[in-house]
């Protein structure tokens, strides 16, 4: 019996199950390692003034402390698929631009080490207005984030297929919808780890890291570190505790570590921590896109039109823009469209750069059409799966060109849709639905319908260039995949490919593959999945990413095999008797096809190839190891109209599900979700399932709850898993997968990716749902209860009428805290101000207030431990007064800044006398930045309100018992306070 | 995330912990299942000199039943007062611990300490203000027991003072005219709630208990009369508990459930009087 196609176990799990896997941060540290930590920035936009490292360097046990000066010095900036001057290096140079970006890395005889020494470097920042939302920063009067660029716009293009124009023009219908695609990760249990170590006598340099490719990397970070890529050596582990794409961005960090161990003289070990991961390893890119189709009266899509504003955060990281030209050229999904216009900007944002994240641009896409879609079945008063059957590619069509370039191999569309439909029971769950719907609840189904392109094309971000651009500096194309099979002298076969597996199961299925070509039980195979760039075969486009593995990788692997098959029947045929065409290799043996009797066991056959090698027949070549480079013909780079075959495979997905939502509080129950994959020829069905299920799991994190959130002023707020909620395995419905197999004629196996395709289809598939059950549409995700409430239910009941100002102080959505109020005291408005602006009376007055002086007449500088219940910190505060009107009103601004994180506020008092009294009216607009904005977020405005309530009843408190004093020093407390 | 050095003591006694805590006062946190402490610590947002480790002390390894309360010693964790044998005299307690944290956590966490830390959304605080529990402190120089009313004061925030620690919780056991309600509702089982409503009651009235809405647990007082057209003070409360927007809901969803939750819990406990 065959191996492919079976759900053979995973040979991979007994040593996990023992503990004996060998990840990152199992692999041994050299004698002498130290440990780096990274010193990060607090807030999200600002200029370096002033690095004081002095007392981080004097901490024993320090080793070092290294600084973008210095890495100016000693590297390059990473090179970009987009030629604009916004260098990036691997530690901020001159500028912050994001909340977590890198600024200084303290080398250390222990981690605890390196962080005591990080809370001692003292940063002088000079803020800068941060720019989070990508309309924002696209407009002419934005931030600049670069200013040598002049613009928040790094890319610009626009394509047109077809003939749009027309098509508009002709449309029976025109619908458009606009959305927002949210932040999120995919948030891997392990994250980064670098172990670096530098060989000055060869002047090279040896790391150990979790990538996960792709290798176009590896000449991007040798070129950073300038050295040729023979004197950088990348060795990745065994295991691996997940990536989704995630560990791609690991590749500053290798420049980093690699850098501080050049400086140092060290071998370096630095893990990155979840805060860090959060905060500042990666993220999707967020998109705003606004679509349009043409419709004709029978409900077909005549020509569509999308405008993308893509947000890829501070630095255009490689492969950066790529997420919006992986899908470029299946925009039109499985839909046969053949005029589609599109218009793609890439905007920079005071937020973590974007990467490779599992889906990688499939999601943003697949948002907008599926949703317009839905919208379009809404004008035409079409069911909203009848529009979609009527506008699918047509079996007879394949292979299928799309219009802006994309060959769709294989697949029947239609009859995948109409197998789901009735496998998965949508009569019964329509049904259900007007049932529910009788009954007043709010039930909805949802559909989405896509192509999951896998393989990328190594030439995709090229479509970014001109043809002219694409002229001068040469074509980009095809997808090198590489596997080594080879026969040992005791003849056992082992498999090496260039794929750095994420916990998917390659050895399993590499085993499968090359058993079958060589007859052989798999679990006499062992296969290799730790790489070394030195030592191993691999090309630009190794790695794991864009589902390439079980297309591409086994692809190669079986090519491999059947040249190592060849060989071997070559040599046993000499010994069966017969020609080679007359042996077949099967059960561990070489058999003579016309005397089946006749056999020799492999092993023997592959060990005379290393013991008597002048014995085997000519044509047998020598040694028995094979290496085959692999790639699909089809993946050219971009023709001159920027049509692009962007990836290798396309596979096919039918969602649909049934969903409640309880309008009481906004939450969604997945009743049903059925999901039909034509992914080719299915490899191993169990691990297929894993993978569906997997990127199923993500799909509903992103539908539901995960978003990396930002404030208006660049605070990053969700830096733990209490805030960033990735589903639990409880909140998993259940999921009826099912398949439908039409092999891609272009692999070598038949098989096509299908590792993504639920966290494309699967969050617009909940959204349609959710919209069909509220009867509104929605424009964005995570669609959290709160949300969903929200739309739900716009009026609430007034507040008791003694409460009539709680509307009024009601807080904006998310958190800039503003606020304000007044308090009456029994004093002179002269003793009030006098108070204000005598620092010796004001010192006595800050609770943890170590020294405070006067810098200028009316600013100051103090030193003052503040804290709430358990959590303190020690922080300096710079503040000053303006606009003063003596005894009457004045300005105060500062910022406070520690370990804790960075507060910046402005204020404005004025002292209204009434009689013996003096009513103090005062406004505060505190921002609050850092750590504490990453894990407290939570908490942080109630923590902030109570100090604040606190320091006016001591204020009014004390100028009862004592002379008048303090009110401004408690309410720069409250500044203080803030961060 | 790495927690500067400190020392670690593990004290023999309650007297020895206490003797320890009054030297350190505010430098030294009492650790015992360090659910929260030790990711706080991790994080170096608290930055104590001494940790005094009580999680074996068998002195506060113990739940009785004395006069009519539930006293839970300090080294008793969640998972443990869950499996007592007797927790079915209080019925709010068998509702309100599944929900504390996951069944991973509820192993090491413990039911003082989560009172001690006392964040504004945790179950375990509003259960004992609902039902009107109390704290017993004890310093060096003796122990007092404070009402759960005056125990938290704000965000993490208790009348603890530095030399005193938890070394147990009083709960009273139901009576047997009373019933109880609970609900949560949160980003996902087993977080932080975004709401959780409690509610203690007989014919006669309800207590009604909110988390996760104003800085500390807070109840309001339903009479016969009020339960039965409850809306209107449940609007008021939902108003008056000030609650903020935060990255998981908005201020306004904060109120609504306050609203629904409420009733909902109400209407438990009038079914099961009535």
């Amino acid at each position: 019996m065959k191996n492919v196609g079976q759900s053979i176990e995973r040979v991979e799990d007994p040593a996990l199950l023992r503990g004996e896997g060998q990840f990152a941060d199992d692999m041994a540290e050299p004698i002498g390692c130290c440990y780096a930590a990274f010193l990060r920035s607090p807030i999200a936009h600002a200029n370096i003034r002033n690095i004081d490292k002095e007392k981080a360097e004097a901490l024993p046990g320090i080793i070092t402390v290294i600084t973008g000066k210095d890495i100016l010095s000693l590297t390059k900036p990473f090179i970009s698929g987009v030629k604009v001057d916004a260098p990036q290096y691997a530690l901020a140079t001159d500028t912050v631009r994001y909340v977590g970006e890198p600024v200084a890395i303290v080398v250390a005889e222990n981690r605890y080490l390196a962080e005591d020494a990080l809370e001692l470097i003292d940063v002088k920042y000079d803020l800068c207005q941060a720019v989070i939302d990508p309309q924002e920063a696209a407009k002419s009067n934005a931030p600049l984030l670069h200013h040598a660029v002049g613009s928040n716009i790094l890319h610009e293009r626009w394509f047109k297929y077809g003939d749009p124009d027309e098509a508009f023009e002709n449309a029976y219908k025109i619908v458009e919808t606009t959305i927002d695609y949210p932040r999120n990760s995919c948030t891997p249990i392990e994250t980064f780890v670098v172990l670096a170590k530098y060989r000055p006598g060869d002047e090279a340099y040896d790391v150990t890291a979790n990538f996960q490719g792709p290798y176009t990397l590896h000449p991007v970070m040798a070129r950073s570190l300038c050295v040729e890529g023979n004197r950088l050596r990348l060795k990745t582990p065994p295991d691996s505790g997940g990536s989704f794409g995630v560990k791609q961005a690991i590749f500053p960090y290798v420049v980093a570590i690699s850098i501080a161990a050049k400086v140092s003289g060290k071998p370096i070990k630095w893990v990155e921590d979840r805060l860090e991961h959060l905060t500042a390893s990666t993220s999707s890119t967020n998109r705003v896109t606004t679509i349009k189709a043409a419709l004709n009266k029978k409900g077909i899509i005549t020509a569509l039109d999308y405008d993308q504003l893509e947000d890829c955060g501070a630095y255009l990281r490689a492969p950066e823009p790529a997420t919006i030209y992986r899908m470029h050229g299946n925009m039109t999904g499985a839909y046969a469209i053949r005029n589609v216009k599109i218009h793609n900007r890439v905007a920079v944002t005071n937020k973590t750069p974007t990467g490779l994240m599992r889906g990688f641009g499939g999601p943003q896409v697949y948002f907008a059409l599926e949703r317009l879609v839905d919208v379009a079945a809404e004008k035409m008063s079409l069911d909203p799966l009848e529009i979609r059957k009527r506008n699918l590619i047509p079996a007879t069509a394949m292979p299928y060109k799309t219009a802006p370039g994309a060959v769709l191999d294989s697949g029947n569309y239609l009859s995948s849709v109409l197998r789901a439909e009735a496998d998965g029971n949508l009569e019964y769950l329509k049904q259900q639905r007007d049932n529910a719907r009788k009954s007043g609840r709010l039930y909805g189904i949802g559909y989405s319908i896509i192509v999951e392109p896998s393989i990328s094309n190594m030439g995709y971000i090229t479509t970014l260039l001109t043809p002219e651009e694409r002229e001068k500096s040469g074509a980009k194309n095809g997808a090198l995949a590489s596997a080594t099979v080879a026969f040992d002298p005791s003849g056992s076969v082992t498999v090496n490919v260039s794929s750095v597996p994420q916990g998917q199961g390659h050895r399993t299925v590499l085993a499968q593959v090359v058993a079958d070509e060589l007859g052989i039980d798999h679990k006499k195979i062992m296969v290799i999945t730790d790489h070394d760039t030195v030592k191993d075969s691999w090309s630009i486009a190794s790695g794991n990413y864009s589902s390439r593995f079980s297309g591409a990788v086994t692809g190669a692997a079986k090519i491999a095999s059947k040249r190592i098959a060849k060989r071997l029947k070559i040599i046993a045929a000499a010994d069966l008797n017969t020609t080679p065409d007359h042996v077949e290799l099967k059960d561990n043996v070489a058999r003579s096809t016309i005397n089946t009797n006749n056999t020799i066991p492999l092993n023997r056959v592959a060990s005379k190839a290393h013991w008597s090698p002048l014995s085997i027949p000519e044509g047998a070549g020598s040694g028995l190891s094979e290496t085959a480079f692999w790639t699909l013909p089809e993946l050219s780079e971009p023709d001159q109209m920027d049509r692009i075959n962007s990836s290798g495979t396309y596979g096919f997905i039918f969602d649909f599900c049934g969903v409640e939502v309880n309008p009481k509080d906004g939450s969604v129950r997945i009743d049903k979700y059925v999901t039909m994959h034509d992914a080719g020829k299915v490899l191993n069905p169990k691990l297929a399932d894993g993978q569906i299920k997997g990127a199923f799991a993500q799909g509903i994190g992103a539908a539901l709850l995960e978003q990396l959130s930002y404030s208006a002023d660049g605070a990053f707020e969700t830096g733990t898993f209490a805030d960033y909620c990735p589903p639990y395995a409880t909140d998993m419905p259940e999921l009826l997968i099912l398949h439908d197999e039409h092999p891609s004629p272009l692999t070598p196996t038949g098989a096509k990716g299908l590792g993504e395709g639920n966290c494309m289809s699967t969050p617009v598939c909940i959204a349609n749902a959710i919209s069909d059950a509220i009867g509104t549409e929605v424009y964005t995700l995570p669609l959290t209860r709160s949300k969903v409430h929200k739309i739900l239910d716009n009026e609430e009941p007034a507040p008791p009428a003694y409460m009539e100002a709680a509307k009024k102080t009601e807080r904006n959505e998310g958190y800039s805290l503003n606020s304000g109020g007044y308090t009456i005291i029994k004093a002179t408005p002269e003793k009030i101000w006098a108070s204000i602006l005598n620092p010796d009376e004001l010192i006595s007055l800050i609770p943890g207030c170590k020294s405070l002086i006067r810098t200028a007449p009316f600013s100051f500088n103090a030193e003052a431990k503040i804290g709430v219940g358990p959590i303190a910190g020690n922080f300096t505060a710079d503040f000053h007064f303006s606009d003063l009107v003596e005894h009457r009103s004045l300005s105060l601004n500062g910022t406070a800044s520690g370990a804790l994180g960075i507060a910046t506020g402005t204020g404005r008092i004025k002292l209204e006398p009434n009689d013996k009294e003096v009513k103090v009216d005062y406004s505060y607009s505190i921002t609050i930045n850092g750590k504490i904005a990453a894990v407290g977020a939570r908490l942080l405005e109630g923590v902030v309100r109570k100090l604040i309530e606190q320091t006016i009843n001591n204020f009014v408190y004390g100028l009862r018992d004592s002379p008048p004093n303090g009110i401004l020093f408690k309410l720069f407390r409250w500044l203080g306070i803030r961060n | 995330m790495k927690p500067p050095s400190f020392d670690y003591s593990k004290p023999d006694t309650v007297d020895e912990a206490l003797n320890l805590l009054d030297t350190e006062k505010s430098n030294a946190r009492i650790l015992a299942g360090g659910q929260s402490l030790a990711a706080m610590l991790n994080m170096r947002l608290v930055q104590p000199t001494v940790l005094i480790d009580i999680s074996d002390l068998s002195e506060l390894k113990t739940i009785t039943i004395q006069n009519q309360t539930i006293q839970v010693g300090a080294a008793i964790t969640q998972a443990e007062l869950l499996a007592w044998d007797q927790l079915h005299q209080q019925p709010l307690l068998e509702k309100v611990l599944p929900w504390v944290g996951h069944y991973q956590t509820r192993q090491r966490g413990t039911i003082c300490g989560s009172i001690a830390h006392s964040d504004p959304s945790s179950e375990l605080p509003l259960a004992l203000a609902v039902l009107e529990g109390s704290i017993l402190a004890r310093s060096k120089n003796g122990s007092r027991k404070i009402k759960t009313t005056e125990f938290q004061i704000g965000p993490m925030q208790t009348s603890l003072k530095d030399n005193e620690m938890i070394t147990a919780v009083h709960i009273p056991i139901a009576a047997t005219d009373s019933a109880f309600g609970f609900k949560e509702v949160g980003p996902r089982r087993g977080d932080f709630a975004i709401t959780a409503v409690a509610a203690a009651g007989t014919k006669d009235g309800v207590l009604l208990g909110v988390a996760g809405v104003a800085d500390v647990p807070t109840t309001k007082h339903f009479s016969h009369k009020e339960t039965q057209e409850p809306n209107e003070l449940l609007n008021a409360f939902a108003w008056e508990l000030e609650g903020s927007d935060d990255v998981h809901a908005t201020a306004k969803y904060r109120r609504n459930l306050v609203r629904h939750l409420g009733k909902d819990v109400i209407n438990e406990v009038l079914n099961a009087v009535s």
